[in-house]
């Protein structure tokens, strides 16, 4: 990098009588920009390429015959400019005058007034009255989706909206068609604008032609106030304003961060907001009696649900004091009275009858703050049964694994490889800005990017090799590249791998990504969210892993939701304390041993069972069986009523301060930017009463900065490294036969995104269906049917049918965390298919 | 006039043909460049009109995106984007053609066809072009050109001759 650097020219030009050192080849403009000297626009934005056809940033630069567009004319040695000349003035002025020719004078009834570029710079270049009294232009609106209203009498065709779909959604919706006075910002006929982006259009948009559709008129920009906070969905933790108006949330703009997401943000962060605000907000404690939920005030449902965790980790003390000492009587039973064996026998009988299992599963979309005292209280309670990770199903090598699972590097380096290889990974609707990243790995360096997926997905970037099979086979496609990567590095393979590697079937394909990745000067192997689900997670991490180190790649993980890489630090795993420590640490069951428990007491923060989890059918029917389950969740879900005793109001995103960990290891702490709905309250202070209220130590926090502060010297020693400790054998699984497989719709993410209503009209938004390729539906003998029964051991389900060629064969795709989905069980399992009511 | 449109799912072969003959013209990754022609063919064979329909079959072939398909068609006056009658006659009403009366030789067509310029007769014989850009033939205004035809120095007598032999 620094050789780059010192190598670049430059030259010296004059601006407004000021010298000025500029890199050789830049526009005007740029120079301009960087020396906060103002010059008008509209069609030049830093991100966008250059169409410089507004005309409003003229210039005058001596010796050229005519005013140059300052977005359009790269600087050269000895180049004088003037920008505030009158001729650059008149020049300006006469844009100015143009532009408003057609251009609607009624600022008051825009939603874009007070925040309008057109606006702000027809009062400073432009005339106070109009000279132009003919007919105006009157274009007809067009419906593009339930995200962006359409004013099309407002454009002024600086084209920026149609740029940003080219040069950064990376799929041309929008275009301009007609010519002239008919020119016309559009669609193709009546389709939509669907991009996982699309909302950054609106932001583009000089005028009032694009604005948001959900937060139309609700207020004016001046009214607004503006605060800084993270985005709860993809582990990119993209940097946002949150806009309110009299203490109510009206919508969310990006907040530039050049690190992480530049000035863009997915539809995602943009308009999940509409979510928090869900009618199914709980509002106050509610305690169910006698089966009927009926509200309560806070000491008493604290006090009861203190009680109740205290009373069963007192139990747990007594009975494992009671088996200690059965155990020294009985090592010296001879020296004992019988009869006072036999009654601590009886004692400890009736003791085993009580049941004293807990555990805590905590969102990966919960802060650090939250996570960290959750695993605490039920630490210091004897439980180390607590869970982040309920999309995970294998969970055979989580002593192996890493102290924290992080992306292997920095966010802005995904755009500087050179080829790279995403396991189980959409990227694009999972994480939209590191896809943008690749994207621009791909423009800019001509990136190879493959896939390894369970399913054909579509992505906005030329794919090198885009490998889709059925999941069961996803293994030993891995095993297949790393074979040729072996061959290519002259290493030999591991003992644990060299079966799974001597029985690979190569292809050309996996000859191709493992001599891209070895040829690649900067290069990643990548674990996608559909890996982290994947029933043989241990055997894909450990091939990764291997491609990873014989290729120099970096090897990372898109982890799942906005803080579980935080969740790990925080200790909200059973095997590992907080900072990853394993010393002196409780240590408990993980999700999938907490699921074969009958619990005594079980302690949900921000979870919906039904939909939160990979076997969602398993994780109901435990809770359903517990003793007791308090749920601390924003939501008064279907589900959590179902399965819980008590319900405690949670403030939601926006409404509680905390830290969340990116995918990079970043740590984004923010405050709240509105009053929590109600009687809800943070979680970090429902917790830390909690605490309190059992009587337990070190709960004496005053602000989240303090739990913030007590983690932070825990991590601070922790030295990032995706390195796999483990030996134990990979396994090709030779499964035959029709499998699910499933991924989390960009849309269902989590509770948030599944009640925001504008983003759920969206095309990105499912609902539960199965999905076949046409020759398995053909198989099946269910080809023309409209809804087929699916069978997942002992459940089986009526779902609609969906043909869908982008499934590999013996595959049936059934989405996760839609309604619907715990009907059936595990994500990725065996099913059959019949036709319905076979 | 005729308004039936055959639901088509693909290009017919020979159009096809023609585009693939157009594209060996261009590098490989620039199909882009050969979208005016694609456009003129498969307009040529659909009646002398565009639709929906084809235009995301051109878009398909040449592995662009709908949308900029959508732009090149509306933006040429060359292709029409609804259904016309079988002979296109456009008059040249730019400045040259102007000049020379070109406005004589649309009033006569206007009254003779009992049409306006943009529409199609009732019998779908003759569909007068909207607005005809300057043709190239400024020497001989004012001009018209008739179905890829081009015919000078017009006199109302011609174009009744000229009209009068469209089938």
């Amino acid at each position: 990098m620094s050789e780059t650097n010192t190598t670049i020219e430059t030259v010296t030009i004059t601006v407004d009588g000021q010298e000025v050192q500029a890199p050789k080849g830049a526009m005007l403009i740029e120079v301009t920009d960087a020396q906060n000297i103002k010059v008008p626009r509209f069609c030049y934005h830093k991100k966008l390429a250059i169409s410089a056809n507004c005309r409003m940033c003229l210039v005058e630069v001596e010796k050229a015959p005519k005013p140059m567009p300052a977005c359009a004319t790269p600087v050269m040695e000895g180049m004088i400019v003037h920008t505030h000349s009158q001729y650059a003035k008149d020049a300006q002025k006469s844009v100015m005058e143009f532009l408003l020719i057609n251009h609607p004078l009624d600022c008051p009834i825009c939603d874009q007034g007070g925040e309008c570029e057109l606006q702000d710079v027809a009062v400073a270049y432009g005339q106070s009255v109009s000279e132009y009294t003919e007919a105006k232009r009157v274009v007809f609106d067009k419906n593009i989706g339930p995200l962006i209203t359409t004013e099309l009498t407002r454009c002024i065709h600086c084209t920026r909206c149609v740029r940003f779909g080219r040069d950064i959604a990376g799929i041309r919706e929008l275009g301009m068609t007609g010519r002239g006075e008919e020119s016309l910002i559009t669609t193709f006929v009546d389709e939509c604008f669907n991009s996982e982006m699309s909302g950054n259009a609106i932001d583009v948009c000089p005028v009032g032609a694009l604005t948001a559709k959900p937060s139309r008129f609700k207020g004016r920009a001046w009214e607004m106030v503006q605060h800084k906070t993270i985005a709860p969905h993809d582990c990119i933790g993209s940097n946002v304003y949150v806009h309110t108006l009299r203490g109510e949330v009206v919508r969310v703009v990006p907040c530039e961060n050049e690190a992480i997401n530049e000035v863009w943000i997915s539809d995602r962060d943009r308009f999940s907001y509409e979510g928090v605000d869900a009618d199914d907000r709980l509002t106050t404690p509610m305690i169910k009696r006698d089966g009927q939920w009926q509200t309560a005030n806070w000491d008493e449902a604290l006090q009861l649900v203190a009680d109740k965790f205290k009373t069963v980790a007192d139990l747990k003390v007594q009975q494992a004091e009671a088996e200690a000492a059965l155990d020294d009587k009985e090592a010296d039973a001879d020296t004992e009275a019988a009869t006072d064996a036999e009654a601590s026998v009886a004692e400890n009988e009736t003791a085993e009858q009580i049941n004293t299992e807990m555990a805590a599963l905590v969102s990966v979309n919960s802060t650090l703050e939250e996570q960290y005292l959750t695993q605490k209280l039920m630490r210091v309670l004897g439980c180390g049964s607590v869970d982040h990770r309920l999309r995970q199903s294998d969970f055979s090598d989580q002593d192996a694994a890493p102290v924290m699972p992080w992306l292997g590097q920095d966010i802005e380096q995904l755009e500087k490889l050179n080829a790279a290889l995403l396991i189980g990974s959409n990227v694009r609707k999972e994480q939209p800005i590191a896809n943008l990243r690749l994207r621009k790995a791909t423009l800019n360096n001509n990136a190879k990017i493959s896939f390894v997926n369970p399913r054909q997905y579509d992505f906005n970037f030329d794919v090198a090799n885009n490998i889709s099979v059925a999941q069961q086979n996803m293994v030993a496609e891995l095993a297949a590249i790393a074979a040729v990567v072996y061959k290519l590095s002259g290493n030999s393979a591991p003992a644990n791998l060299a079966d799974a590697v001597k029985a690979a079937k190569i292809s050309k394909t996996h000859k191709e990504i493992a001599q891209q990745l070895t040829d690649a000067g900067s290069a990643t192997v990548l674990l996608g969210n559909i890996a982290n689900m994947h029933p043989q997670l241990s055997a894909l991490r450990a091939l990764a892993e291997a491609i990873a180190k014989e290729t120099n790649s970096a090897f990372g993980y898109l982890t799942e939701g906005c803080n579980s890489a935080g969740a790990w630090l925080a200790g909200a795993v059973p095997h590992r304390g907080a900072g990853g420590s394993t010393e002196d640490v409780v240590v408990g069951k993980n999700l999938a041993e907490i699921t074969k428990e009958k619990l005594a007491a079980c302690l949900l923060l921000n979870i919906e069972p039904d939909t939160d989890a990979a076997d969602a059918n398993a994780l109901m029917a435990t809770l359903k069986d517990a003793d007791f389950v308090v749920s601390v969740s924003a939501y008064n879900s279907a589900s959590v009523k179902q399965v819980a005793d008590v319900m405690l109001p949670a403030a939601s995103f926006m409404e509680t301060s905390g830290t969340y960990v990116n995918a990079e290891g970043f740590w984004q702490s923010f405050k709240g930017v509105v009053e929590p709905k109600g009687e809800a309250r943070p979680a970090w202070k429902i917790l830390r009463v909690l605490g309190n209220l059992t009587g337990v130590d070190g709960f004496e926090y005053l602000s989240s900065e303090d739990v913030k502060a007590e983690l932070r010297s825990q991590c601070e020693s922790i030295e990032l490294s995706n390195a796999l400790d483990s030996s134990a054998t990979v396994k090709v699984d030779s499964t035959t036969g029709m499998h699910r497989s499933s991924d989390v719709p960009m849309y269902a993410t989590d509770a948030i995104v599944r009640r925001a209503v504008s983003l759920q009209k969206t095309v990105d938004a499912q609902s539960i269906c199965v999905r076949l390729n046409s020759a398995e539906a053909e198989r099946l003998g269910v080809s023309a049917a409209s809804t087929v029964t699916v069978k997942q051991g002992n459940n089986s389900a009526e779902l609609t049918l969906v043909i869908d060629e982008t499934i590999p064969d013996a595959s049936a795709w059934i989405p996760l965390a839609v309604q619907g989905n715990d009907a059936l069980g595990s994500a990725f399992a065996a099913v059959n298919i019949e036709g319905a009511g076979a | 006039m005729t308004t039936d449109t055959i639901e088509i799912t693909e290009l017919s072969a020979h159009a096809r043909e023609e585009i693939d003959e157009l594209l060996s013209h261009f590098p490989a990754d620039q199909k882009k460049s050969a979208l005016l022609g694609a456009l003129n063919v498969v307009q040529h064979e659909n009646k002398g009109f565009l639709t929906e329909e084809l235009m995301v079959l051109v878009a398909d072939y040449l592995d662009l995106a709908k949308i900029e398909v959508y732009e090149v068609a509306s933006f040429y006056s060359m292709y029409e984007l609804k259904p016309v009658a079988r002979n296109n006659v456009a008059i040249c009403t730019n400045i040259c053609c102007m000049l020379m009366g070109s406005q004589t030789i649309v009033d006569h067509v206007e009254k003779k066809l009992n049409i306006k310029i943009g529409e199609s007769t009732d019998d779908g014989r003759i569909y007068l072009k909207k607005e005809e850009e300057c043709l190239a033939a400024c020497a001989g205004g004012p001009m018209m050109q008739v179905n890829h035809v081009y015919y000078e120095n017009l006199t109302p007598e011609m174009v009744d001759e000229i009209l009068d032999g469209l089938e």
